[in-house]
């Protein structure tokens, strides 16, 4: 109780939000200003050109002429290009094809990362040190275009979704963070169960894992952000008609290419301005959609890997 | 490669931290093998992802020394020494692509690299942790949009029909395109990086701040350190080993400048400005079939790099910072 009466002037501080320390001086008001304006700035350049996006998206071709290209808030919101996009062919098949990849490709990913880096826990693992040397190695090097290229090639994967996937399967970096986690969780739980018979699977599935959704989610994330945005690899080894959403994009809105109908190549016409911006929303909105939940962990899981180092 | 560039750790890092366990060093070999079968069995097919796309493709570097035909492979075809080296340094077009990705990395070293720090001092300078955290989720975003959708967002920002253009032609000024004005390129690249990662960088450096120990900065401001002082005397020299180490990772990638994003704008300012030496890999090689060729300029790339990393490593060591991974002997 008596401590009470000491902490309190200190509680009483915290309590208004401000988090200033005794000894550091309060800021000038002009310096305040500066700080207010610059985190203003700072918001506006990154989120600006995203919103502008995303009301071009829902305008009409009148609008957007009227605007020069660029609608923040359009004034008669149409769903037009939307419906366009979804009423088959191209686009909705690409997005398709990219939910697919980036579903299958994420859940091998993080399937194959956990067991490795699980596997990576026992300290004295027979070849332990020689398998992890090995990984962290690819770290410092890649080998290049032309080599992957024709490793791929000789697989045979040409043309073939896996292509995107197996090459790009586990990065060292997220191997690292989730086995450093595993490392860090408090042994005598495993030690307990190992003690009660559970092997070393069961210890993976049953106490290991359920302890670890927050960086598998984090590790997640990363994996399917990789796999969503790859356009380079569909560019190297899949034909044109088995195209993800990316490279759609790449098409329609950064060369400008008509919109062909998948079925029968009969060209349809260039894609409006309000298409193009609806190509890129779409292709942002999972991302966007799955950040806020995710944002929270990001710090923890990226130091781990990081400044262990 | 991917979108996390963090600093690996090394083999002899690991060595140290991990003290050995004696009492399990007892088992034999054939004992440890049993027991660790399990663990054997979940390492091994991420072992052999690592062989298959990583290790098998480093010695596929052997191209390089090839007159490579697709149809003879690699065993069958002629052995040529070092004459795709010659063709390649007497190539103009490959000296052009060299200085491009010498000049866009000087660039973005000079202009990308402090930001995130300079970010990262200002996010921490903001008092309110509510403002703090949401401008960080804010500049953490572009982090994950992907190369293709940034292109697009800046041509509609910064390109030729874009918001800047008519801003400055509102104010009576000349238009501005700056997507295909190849003076402009490098500059280009590096505000695309910056958009994109700035604020991801901030994540560690931020980290960094707060790993310093608060009583410094209350012993110093008790000493009648003023703000500019503490950031000059506590700050930077506390986050300095980071800045160091990060810095060293981005030597080892100077001949790797964003090769993706840079495909994707290459031609609007032509292979003049636009020409990387990733660039000039794909399409020689697999664009042009000059196989052997390309895999020369990619293999040039890859050894200089590395050679970077190592080098400017021992420097750190010699300048007694830790660098990115520790010699043994410093460790013991």
């Amino acid at each position: 109780m008596a401590n009470n009466v000491v902490d309190r002037p200190l509680r009483w501080r915290n309590s208004k939000r401000s988090e200033r320390p005794t000894w550091m001086e309060k800021p000038h008001p002009v310096s305040l200003i500066f700080k207010l304006l610059a985190i203003a700035l700072i918001i506006f350049l990154t989120l600006y050109p995203m919103l502008a996006v995303l009301g071009t998206s829902f305008s009409g071709q009148a609008e957007i002429a009227q605007n020069n290209g660029l609608v923040l808030f359009p004034l008669h919101p149409t769903f037009d290009a939307y419906q366009t996009i979804f009423s088959g062919g191209v686009v909705t098949s690409a997005l398709l094809r990219s939910l697919l990849i980036t579903i299958v490709g994420t859940a091998a990913s993080l399937a194959i990362t956990v067991a490795m880096a699980y596997g990576l826990t026992r300290r004295d693992l027979v070849g332990g040190k020689f398998f992890l040397t090995a990984a962290l190695f690819t770290m410092l090097f890649s080998a290049g275009i032309i080599p992957n290229f024709l490793v791929v090639k000789e697989l045979g994967l040409l043309n073939n979704y896996a292509a995107l996937i197996l090459p790009v399967m586990i990065s060292a970096f997220n191997l690292i963070v989730i086995r450093s986690f595993f490392q860090n969780l408090p042994q005598e739980l495993i030690e307990a169960a190992r003690i009660d018979g559970v092997g070393d699977f069961g210890i993976l599935i049953r106490i290991v894992l359920p302890l670890s959704k927050g960086v598998l989610a984090v590790i997640g994330l990363f994996y399917a952000v990789n796999y969503w945005n790859a356009f380079f690899s569909a560019m190297l080894y899949l034909d044109a008609d088995q195209w993800p959403l990316p490279m759609i994009l790449r098409q329609y809105a950064l060369l400008g290419q008509p919109m062909t109908d998948g079925a029968n190549t009969a060209e349809i016409a260039a894609p409006s301005q309000a298409i193009q911006m609806a190509v890129v929303v779409i292709s942002l909105i999972p991302i966007v959609l799955v950040f806020p939940f995710l944002q929270r962990y990001f710090t923890k899981g990226v130091l781990t890997g990081a400044v262990k180092g | 490669m991917t979108v996390l560039n963090a600093p690996p750790r090394s083999h002899a890092a690991e060595a140290a931290t991990e003290p050995p366990v004696p009492q399990l060093r007892k088992r034999s070999f054939r004992q440890r093998l049993k027991r660790d079968r399990v663990m054997l069995a979940l390492v091994l097919p991420g072992f052999l992802f690592f062989v298959v796309f990583n290790y098998i493709p480093l010695l596929g570097n052997i191209v390089a020394f090839l007159d490579y035909r697709p149809y003879l492979g690699f065993i069958d075809s002629v052995w040529v020494g070092l004459e795709n080296f010659a063709a390649l340094l007497s190539d103009p077009a490959f000296w052009q692509a060299f200085r491009n990705t010498l000049v866009i990395t000087l660039v973005q070293l000079v202009l990308f690299f402090p930001v995130p720090i300079l970010l990262a001092l200002f996010l921490n300078s903001i008092m309110s942790k509510r403002l703090r955290k949401f401008i960080q989720s804010v500049i953490y975003l572009p982090h994950f949009i992907g190369w293709v959708i940034i292109v697009v967002l800046f041509s509609e920002m910064l390109g030729a029909g874009g918001a800047l253009t008519h801003f400055l032609e509102s104010l009576g000024l000349p238009g501005f395109n700056a997507m295909n004005t190849p003076e402009f390129f490098p500059f280009l690249i590096t505000l695309q990086s910056i958009w994109k990662d700035a604020g991801w960088g901030t994540i560690i450096f931020l980290a960094a701040i707060a790993n310093i120990d608060q009583e410094l900065y209350e012993a110093a401001a008790v000493d009648g350190a003023k703000a500019r002082h503490r950031l000059f005397n506590i700050t930077l020299p506390g986050i300095f080993p980071v800045i160091l180490l990060l810095f060293i990772l981005q030597l080892g990638s100077i001949l790797s400048v964003g090769f993706e994003q840079i495909l994707l704008q290459r031609d609007n300012v032509g292979p003049q400005a636009g020409e990387v030496l990733e660039t000039y890999v794909y399409f020689n090689g697999i664009q042009g079939g000059q196989w052997g060729i390309a895999a020369a300029a990619g293999l040039i790339k890859g050894v200089v790099g590395l050679a970077l990393v190592l080098g400017a490593n021992k420097l750190a060591h010699k300048f007694g910072h830790e660098g990115i991974y520790t010699s043994g002997k410093q460790r013991r």
